[in-house]
């Protein structure tokens, strides 16, 4: 029963940086923008929320620092392509290389320290409870954050006029603009939220999952948002399900050693990133259910002409 | 109709890099009244009502609203003082349903409370049925238009901007439609309309204003006015009419049978069994509102999709349902898309480059993969000379070139390669009555030297005036090819609206 309780805490650690850093891409995405630069915003996030909270000795202040760093790379990817008009896939790119580089430079004096452990809810006795006390009640506060997140984000689309101003935005610029919405400006709000939240996400790396500092530790997990943006058909729960699946695929490959599965570790190392590919070629397939959901401008940069 | 002015208009002058839209542009609306504003393609109709609307700002100039000075700085603004406007190439999307789609278009005041209610009390109170829920997408063009016109009134305007209406409607949606406007009249509101369409003006309004080269050249009462002269007001030039003389049809070029393709946009129609022929020496007309299968039939015909099963073309008895656009090319097929920029020629190259691009082998434009540069320069300045192509020189970008002259110089080329069969779609959509006029006579010329053409169009006037035979393109289907002598506005406008259309009406109503 320990196994099963540890595996399960394992896939919600693995998975809660993806849904952070998906979601977030995912408002991005819907806003009619195309970020490929989450990887780079992720670990920009995880060394600023890792070196503030060395520096500082407080968790808050970190995750704070890893928030605004990651908005901030979002706005200069923002000026780039929403004002200056750069194509969004280079420049995405480019903003990813830029933050691995980054990183790694500042990061330089923060190799081999430690934060120490994250504080996780504690309720009296709720928490000590088999199985669903550290499953439901025993997790640490991100976690939490990420799930009131997802929430926050499918009620914001479905009952805000601003959620639908995005989607409108994201469908027909032109158009919007015609009416009379100012595209660039809910697009720049769109990517800095993006930006905290994959900020955020690699926060969550190296301060909860393994909170000590490691050069290139988001390790893809940027890309494999990006994807989850697409398996999820761009819907905030189901992008959270994909975030949870990969999360478990992550953990299944560490534990099936222990079961005695006698497979190559490199070829378990590349289920995740397999699983992504098969998805996202079956998910093309239909036409007609990327067309219903899809942001039509996406990628698409917007001039106002007139 | 009242003789109070509703909206002033004084001096409005707005430059744009290159071209001033608009030259100290004065009129009134009065209220009550439709009245129309006249003008070819860029002659400044859309720049002066995207001021009154206020999308874009005058440099000079002044507008009184009731005798109060307005000067809307964006469109809601506009929209709170009572101008609402219905667009032409709609502001809708897709993706999203009628009532987000109006709800987004009005203030958030509007669209707090029972606005679904809002949206259905009204939609019946002017006879234009419309569910809330169904995505925009799936509407046919006409429905759409409803949803914009519904979304102007639950605003209360006073003054409705009219962009195009009728240019994507069938005949018998323009009667419905104009109903609806006589009906807002009637009830005091005004409406600028904006049209080209001599014959609708001179029926429906009362006053016209008219545009050229963003002045204003002559105020008038339309129905004291011939189309004929109201068209030479608008061009400032006298107009010729397209001749045709009777020709007797030779051998089939094109056959099409059982053409079948399947549309990967969810909201476009698919393809279902198209058959036709196309005759030596004839223009077959292809009519139908737009999003009914036209786009996909001409990237079947032009190779860039291959159809499926059954599906046959043959050119000159030879099978080519499985050829490339080169091979068609080669065979003599030509081609002229729809859209200019990006389809029918590459924007940014030169002109004597777009020639290669699809001269290249009847031409003789390259030789063994290597480009003949001065065969290229020779066809292209071929191509400007003939077909009187107004520009600064064949080095010059396709983009720089004004859309008639871009338009005359594709025509050109396509027709200097002396085709077997030519496909043409929309071929003067967008372009100047001069150029479209000089287009349909190179048309007809070509046609009676024996070249077979299949011309696609939403414009039933350019159908009726050039074509020999005609069928109507409704919801991916073609119907039975009619010669024109035997063929209505009023039978065509039936076939357009297609049956599926009127079942959707009943199951809303």
């Amino acid at each position: 029963m320990d196994l099963f309780v540890n595996i399960l805490l394992g896939i919600s650690i693995a998975a809660t940086p993806l849904v952070f850093a998906a979601i977030g891409e995912l408002v991005v995405e819907k806003s009619g923008v195309l970020n490929l630069g989450v990887e780079g915003m992720m670990i920009i996030g995880a060394i600023s929320g890792f070196a503030v909270t060395i520096e500082t000795g407080s968790f808050i202040l970190g995750i704070l620092a890893s928030i605004v760093a990651g908005a901030l790379m979002a706005f200069l990817f923002g000026v780039l392509t929403q004002s200056l008009l750069a194509n969004q896939v280079a420049t995405g790119l480019a903003l990813t290389m830029f933050g691995l580089g980054l990183a790694a430079l500042i990061g330089q004096d923060y190799s081999g320290k430690s934060t120490g452990d994250f504080p996780k809810l504690d309720i009296p006795f709720i928490s000590d409870l088999p199985i669903v006390g550290p499953l439901i009640f025993g997790q640490d506060y991100l976690l939490y954050l990420s799930i009131i997140l997802v929430v926050a984000v499918i009620w914001f689309f479905n009952k805000t006029r601003a959620g639908l101003i995005i989607r409108a935005i994201g469908e027909n610029h032109d158009a919007a603009h015609t009416i009379g919405y100012p595209v660039v400006l809910y697009r720049y709000y769109a990517l800095l939220f993006g930006g905290a939240c994959a900020g955020l996400g690699g926060a969550y790396l190296s301060l909860v999952q393994t909170p000590i500092w490691v050069e290139n530790m988001t390790a893809g997990r940027g890309w494999i948002a990006l994807a989850l943006v697409v398996f999820a058909a761009w819907r905030p729960g189901r992008a959270l399900l994909g975030a949870y699946l990969f999360g478990g695929i992550t953990i299944l490959q560490l534990h099936s050693q222990g079961f005695g599965i006698n497979i190559e570790p490199q070829i378990l190392a590349m289920l995740p990133y397999l699983a992504t590919i098969v998805v996202l070629v079956l998910i093309s397939r239909d036409k007609t259910k990327v067309r219903l959901n899809a942001p039509a401008s996406l990628a698409k940069s917007f001039y106002a002409s007139t | 109709m009242t003789n109070e002015t509703l909206l002033t208009l004084s001096g409005l002058t707005k430059q744009f890099p290159g071209v001033l839209a608009n030259d100290n542009v004065s009129f009134e609306i009065k209220k009550g009244e439709i009245h129309a504003l006249l003008g070819e393609n860029g002659a400044g109709k859309s720049t002066l009502v995207k001021i009154i609307y206020g999308v874009n700002k005058p440099d000079a100039g002044t507008m009184l609203l009731n005798g109060i000075p307005f000067s809307p700085t964006k469109p809601s603004e506009a929209r709170a003082q009572g101008i609402g406007m219905v667009f032409q190439h709609f502001s809708l999307f897709e993706a999203l349903t009628v009532a987000e789609n109006i709800e987004l278009g009005i203030s958030p005041e509007l669209a707090k409370n029972g606005l679904r209610e809002r949206i259905i009390d009204m939609s019946k109170q002017y006879g234009l049925e419309l569910d809330p829920d169904r995505l925009i997408g799936s509407l046919s063009v006409g429905v759409r238009q409803r949803v914009e016109i519904v979304r102007c009134l639950l605003q209360d305007p006073q003054l409705i901007i009219m962009d195009e209406p009728t240019s994507v409607l069938t005949p018998q949606e323009v009667d419905v439609l104009f109903q609806t406007l006589q009906r807002l009249r009637n009830e005091g509101r005004s409406i600028l309309y904006i049209s080209h369409k001599l014959e609708e003006i001179r029926a429906l309004c009362e006053h016209a204003t008219i545009l050229r080269g963003g002045k204003v050249v002559a105020t008038c009462t339309p129905a004291e006015e011939s189309a004929k002269s109201l068209a030479e007001m608008m061009i400032g030039s006298s107009l010729t009419l397209p001749q045709r003389e009777t020709n007797t049809p030779g051998d089939v070029r094109l056959s099409v049978e059982h053409l079948s393709l399947k549309n990967e946009d969810p909201f476009g129609a698919d393809l279902q069994d198209i058959n036709f022929e196309v005759k030596s020496g004839e223009i077959f007309g292809i009519a139908g509102v737009a999003g009914n299968g036209q786009n996909k039939l001409m990237e079947a015909l032009i190779g860039e999709r291959f159809c499926d099963g059954a599906s046959k073309i043959q050119l000159d008895g030879k099978e080519i349902t499985r050829s490339g656009p080169n091979d068609r090319r080669k065979l003599g097929m030509c081609f002229i898309p729809e859209e200019r920029l990006g389809h029918g020629a590459v924007p940014d190259m030169s002109l004597w480059e777009n020639t290669i691009v699809t001269a290249r082998e009847r031409r003789q434009l390259s030789n063994k993969g290597f480009i003949n540069i001065g065969a290229a320069h020779e066809f292209a300045e071929q191509v400007v000379n003939d077909f009187d192509v107004r520009t600064a020189g064949i080095e010059h970008a396709a983009r720089s070139l004004s859309g008639g002259n871009l338009q005359k110089f594709i025509v050109g080329r396509e027709l200097l390669q002396s085709p077997a069969v030519l496909i043409a779609s929309q071929p003067t959509w967008g372009v100047d009555a001069g150029a479209a006029s000089s287009i349909h006579q190179m048309l007809l010329k070509i046609a009676r030297e024996g070249t077979a053409i299949l011309l696609i169009s939403q414009d039933l006037d350019e159908l009726f005036a050039i074509s020999d035979r005609i069928a109507v393109i409704a919801n991916g289907k073609l119907s039975k090819p009619e010669n024109v002598k035997d063929l209505t506005i009023e039978k065509i406008g039936l076939d357009m609206g297609g049956q599926s259309q009127e079942s959707e009406i009943h199951a809303e109503a």
